[in-house]
């Protein structure tokens, strides 16, 4: 993937696999305090047993029925790992999967951020049941939306009417912008 | 930390879709399949996406219901999305941006196929 955030989306997926209903997306980005970009994604999935979490970094593991290489977490890791960071998974069967990665921000091989509005953009055009949580995280600044409330704002309009998503791209933008407090993060 | 998160513009959006919504009902129910897995995300399936949610909004139609296709077993297609329209399942692959703008111009909003790009058609 060419940016953290695709990669994101495709983490957020699998979450959506494994049947979550609840999905919480941290992002961090800290330059002032320490030198770190992490993202955590929390569901309530159906989660998975320890030897399926030992074997997930295998390179050849996945549950897909339509394909035998499951490629997206052990690439990133690998990715992760290059940068000064790393990647942690803690799953419970029945109770649901946590996935965090982390890289030195200013490292040279650091694949960008990219767009992480339009990765959140997705889970409300496509995936408006799930309640989805997100926190995003600039130095000292934070900003936190969730479907719930979103839903509560727009009553009978559905969240994934157009012009809804739409605005709320713009909302997500503005709110991004503000938290960069006009400096560049990546 | 400053929690930063005004809701207010969005009531204002709000009122402004739930408006356009009653203007224009009474349009043909269409759905479209868009597919998320590793190998679309890949391949530019999100932005794909979002022409396509732009496009809607440019043209006011919102008859539309758009939902996950989950992968399709059409990795080489990627990304592939489908249109649900007039009894018809039409699957469309490689699909990229531009090519969804006209997607939803032609055959989600017109019901005008565009055969060069379908690699799938099947009655509902
Ligand atoms: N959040 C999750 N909850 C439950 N199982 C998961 C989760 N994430 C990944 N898995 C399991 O790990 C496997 C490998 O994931 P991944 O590397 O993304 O490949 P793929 O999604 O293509 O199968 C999945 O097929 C699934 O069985
Ligand atoms: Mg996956």
């Amino acid at each position: 993937m060419k940016e953290l955030s695709l990669n994101i989306l495709d983490i957020l997926e699998n979450s959506i696999h494994a049947g979550a209903t609840r999905i919480h997306l941290t992002l961090q980005e800290y330059l002032e305090t320490k030198d770190f970009l992490g993202f955590r994604i929390e569901d309530n999935g159906k989660g998975m047993d320890q030897a399926m979490v030992d074997s997930l970094f295998d390179p050849f593991t996945t549950t897909s029925t339509t394909k035998t290489v499951g490629l997206g977490l052990p690439l990133l890791k690998q990715e992760a790992e290059m940068c000064n960071g790393g990647c942690e998974l803690e799953s419970q069967p029945g109770v649901g999967t946590k996935v965090s990665f982390w890289f030195q921000h200013t490292h040279i091989d650091r694949p960008p951020l990219g767009d992480i509005v339009s990765t959140v953009i997705m889970m409300y055009a496509i995936h408006s049941g799930v309640e989805f949580i997100f926190t995003h995280e600039v130095d000292n600044n934070s900003f936190e939306v969730s479907t719930s409330e979103l839903k509560e704002v727009f009553q009978d309009v559905p969240i994934n009417n157009p012009k809804i998503l739409q605005g709320l791209e713009t909302f997500l933008l503005e709110n991004k912008n503000q938290l960069y407090g006009g400096k560049h993060y990546g | 930390m400053a929690k930063i998160n005004s809701l207010d513009e969005l009531r204002k959006l709000r009122d402004q879709a739930k408006e356009s919504m009653t203007a224009r009902s009474g349009e043909a129910k269409v759905r479209i399949r868009a597919s998320m897995g590793t190998v679309g995300i890949a391949g530019g399936a999100r932005e794909v996406l979002k022409a396509i949610i732009d496009e809607l909004e440019k043209r006011n139609f919102h008859e539309v219901e758009i939902i996950e296709g989950g992968s399709m077993g059409l990795d080489k297609e990627e990304p592939v999305i489908v249109v649900e329209r007039d009894g018809f399942q039409t699957t469309y692959g490689k699909v990229q941006p531009e090519m969804a703008r006209q997607i939803v111009a032609q055959h989600v909003i017109n019901g005008q196929i565009i055969s060069e790009w379908v690699i799938a058609r099947n009655k509902q």
